[in-house]
């Protein structure tokens, strides 16, 4: 499948059409009905907790946030294939793969409300933070595929990069590296069309960001990001690669982001309108849903009642992070190493001097 | 004059010397259709065109390496590091080469480019968008760092930058970008990079201090002033070079010495400053040097952050301690 796909040919893989019509039946992944329900739900919730967001971010509840609207169904193919021992290496708009993995939406909301004890994930096995400096988690990825190949374990790393990430120093490093020591992690750059306001075209004369595997020497596809069963093929081969030792692989996956880069953070200075309309046609769960729908496998009804359940429940969810209540002192310094130094402890101590003092005038 | 935030009067020294000089230059991340995600640069690229003010791709190290390429060949790039915490892809071509060329080829290449880039805390941000880490940049040799702490300072601080004819790393307070406005005077001034500014006189402590962490100061000297001490106040703005000279000065007269610095405390700047008190007026002190600063710790969240931060009693409380020493 990949040679079929060169990236040097720039064809887009896709198998889910915009209007939700298959259009590569040979290619079209088999997957249980059940299962397919599953992820489409996932997403759904996915989205309605992105959008809930972005309205708390509004009421002033939550700092800045970098909405995953309309970038579902990568992160959604994602979930649907990762195991709980493979890892999981994102950026920070992955919040449906990182939920697949088992990272709860609480820790997510602490994380953005400003407690760093979102970034510690209960139950969330093999699953690194939220990497904000671009591109830098690509090399993790690769020290992570190293480490599993050395073990001769089976398991699989999936890292995250948006299209500007592609420009940065660490992620033509990741690749390379990767490709020289032919580990199994499939790289997945979610094309989103901007890095902030700057659009993919700017950032690289390439003519696809998935050409550039073929530098480094590894098998590397672009594929429609908002057809589900596109990235679930694509993935599913990208695994069979990985598993038969001639990994890693790049995936490219052409997207958009219907919402703002972050809360802090307005479109209408850099993209039009009609822009917005066409990708708006493109939309990820509008096309899986006609689908459904045309399977009999879904209604509307049954999706306006589920999207009412799944609002209550990141309600509640955002309402237990709101209370998760103050913030201890001693968890500034008490992190910062494994072994903390005399003179960290002295400078605690100073603090709470300092505090008490404070009390005493303040009174 | 005219009513400016820090925002606009970084903005006009931008207009003005673009205006001015055909071979300055200005780019970075979303600096060009955008204006900047702080809107520093906003209207520049429509009035200068997309071959003077532009975007780049998305790579700090390419930003400024290619600026030490540009200025090597006669052009005066401005470049925009989009926060502190993403200068450092840019580490290797700012401590190898900008500080470096000069040196290197005996003077035959220099690098006049000004790497600006908003620091500091306090504006609830996510990880990476708060630090103040002018002591690893202070401590590289061949390069300047400079950062105002009033838009008049910065207008004029940043045109003498732009005509310099070293690397300048400008670091702008963003926690402050919008929050203070005065008159600033229209065209072009210049303030000479590398000499402090007293801001109040004072007679019984000295307090050095910059950026951001000025306005803290302030509030400070007015609890002082309540309990009747009385504070001299020295905005450093070039953190290297250092004004010297200002600070033992002062120190003479007073005989204290605090600093107020955002960034952690061991090997900070105020270590730094600490010690110019103690080899040029060692005699005069009454009290050993203090340090109000960051702890070392990274700085927390938004919810942890006010634990960092320095408030106004925090000074206020070195104040009272270094007087009855
Ligand atoms: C090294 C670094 N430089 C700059 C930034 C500021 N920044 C945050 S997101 C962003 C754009 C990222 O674009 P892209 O990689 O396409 O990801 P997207 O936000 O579109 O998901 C930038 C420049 C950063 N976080 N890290
Ligand atoms: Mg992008």
């Amino acid at each position: 499948m990949f040679n079929n796909y060169n990236p040097i040919n720039n064809i887009e893989f896709q198998i889910l059409d915009h209007n939700g019509k298959i259009v590569a039946k040979d290619m079209l992944p088999s997957i249980k009905d059940a299962d397919l329900l599953k992820a489409y739900k996932d997403m759904l919730f996915a989205r309605t907790a992105d959008l809930q967001i972005v309205s708390y971010q509004r009421q002033g509840r939550i700092y800045t946030y970098p909405p995953n609207y309309g970038q579902e169904a990568i992160s959604g193919a994602v979930g649907s294939l990762i195991k709980d021992n493979d890892w999981l290496v994102p950026a920070f708009r992955e919040m449906g793969a990182m939920l697949a993995k088992g990272v709860t939406l609480k820790e997510l909301f602490l994380y953005f409300m400003g407690y760093e004890d979102g970034s510690k994930y209960s139950k969330a096995k093999r699953t690194l933070p939220i990497s904000v400096p671009i591109a830098s988690q690509f090399l993790h990825a690769a020290g992570l595929g190293y480490a599993i190949k050395y073990s001769k374990d089976k398991d699989l790393v999936y890292a995250f990069v948006g299209d500007g990430g592609t420009s940065e120093g660490d992620f033509h490093e990741a690749i390379n590296f990767a490709g020289v020591w032919k580990i199994p992690v499939i790289f997945i750059i979610q094309n989103n069309q901007y890095g902030i306001s700057t659009p993919t075209k700017m950032q690289t004369a390439s003519q696809n960001l998935a050409i550039k595997s073929i530098a480094y020497g590894v098998k590397g596809i672009k594929v429609d990001g908002n057809d589900y069963f596109a990235m679930y093929k694509t993935l599913q081969e990208s695994i069979k690669i990985c598993e038969s030792g001639e990994g890693p692989v790049l995936i490219e996956a052409v997207t958009y982001r219907k919402g703002a880069h972050t809360t802090s953070d307005d479109p209408s200075k850099y993209r039009t309108k009609e822009e917005e309309e066409l990708w708006d046609t493109k939309d990820p769960l509008k096309r899986l849903k006609s689908y459904l729908i045309s399977k009999k496998l879904w209604t509307d009804k049954e999706e306006e009642k589920i999207i009412e359940q799944y609002k209550v429940e990141v309600d509640r969810q955002f309402i237990e992070a709101e209370n998760y209540g103050p913030y201890p002192k001693e968890d500034i310094f008490k992190y910062m190493y494994a072994e903390m130094p005399d003179d960290l402890k002295e400078q605690e101590k100073e603090y709470e001097r300092f505090l008490e003092w404070k009390a005493s005038r303040t009174k | 004059m005219k009513i400016m935030n820090m925002v606009n009067a970084i903005n006009d020294a931008l207009d003005i010397k673009l205006n001015e000089d055909r071979s300055v230059v200005v780019y970075g991340q979303d600096v060009g259709v955008e204006g900047g995600v702080f809107r520093v640069t906003e209207g520049l690229q429509k009035k200068y065109g997309a071959d003077r003010v532009f975007d780049s791709p998305l790579a700090e190290s390419g930003i400024v390496g290619t600026a030490i390429g540009m200025s090597i060949a006669g052009l005066r790039p401005i470049v925009e590091m989009q926060f502190c915490g993403f200068i450092y892809p840019a580490f290797n071509q700012i401590i190898s080469h900008a500080a470096r060329m000069h040196n290197r080829s005996r003077g035959d290449h220099k690098t006049p480019m000004v790497i600006r880039m908003p620091y500091g805390g306090g504006i609830n941000a996510l990880e990476h968008h708060s630090e103040s880490m002018e002591a690893i940049f202070g401590h590289i040799p061949g390069l300047k760092v400079v950062a105002p702490s009033t838009p008049h300072d910065a207008k004029g601080m940043l045109i003498s930058a732009i005509e310099s004819n070293d690397t300048i790393l400008f670091m702008e307070p963003k926690r402050i970008y919008r929050a203070i406005k005065q008159e600033v005077a229209e065209g072009k001034y210049t303030i000479p990079l590398g000499k402090a500014n007293v801001i109040s006189q004072g007679k019984d402590v000295t307090i050095v201090s910059f950026g951001a962490m000025i306005r803290e100061v302030q509030k400070a000297i007015v609890m002082a002033k309540e309990a009747g001490i009385s504070v001299e106040l020295i905005d450093l703005r070039s953190i290297y070079p250092i004004d010297k000279e200002t600070i033992s000065k002062s120190v003479k007269k007073t005989g204290r010495i605090i600093t107020v610095t955002e960034g952690p405390k061991s090997f900070g700047l105020g270590a730094e400053i600490s010690q110019i008190a103690i080899e040029e007026a060692f005699l005069h002190l009454e009290a050993p040097p203090v340090r109000v600063s960051g702890f070392d710790v990274i700085v927390p969240l938004p919810k942890g952050e006010h634990h960092y931060m320095q408030d106004p009693y925090k000074i206020f409380y070195e104040i009272e301690k270094i007087v009855k020493y």
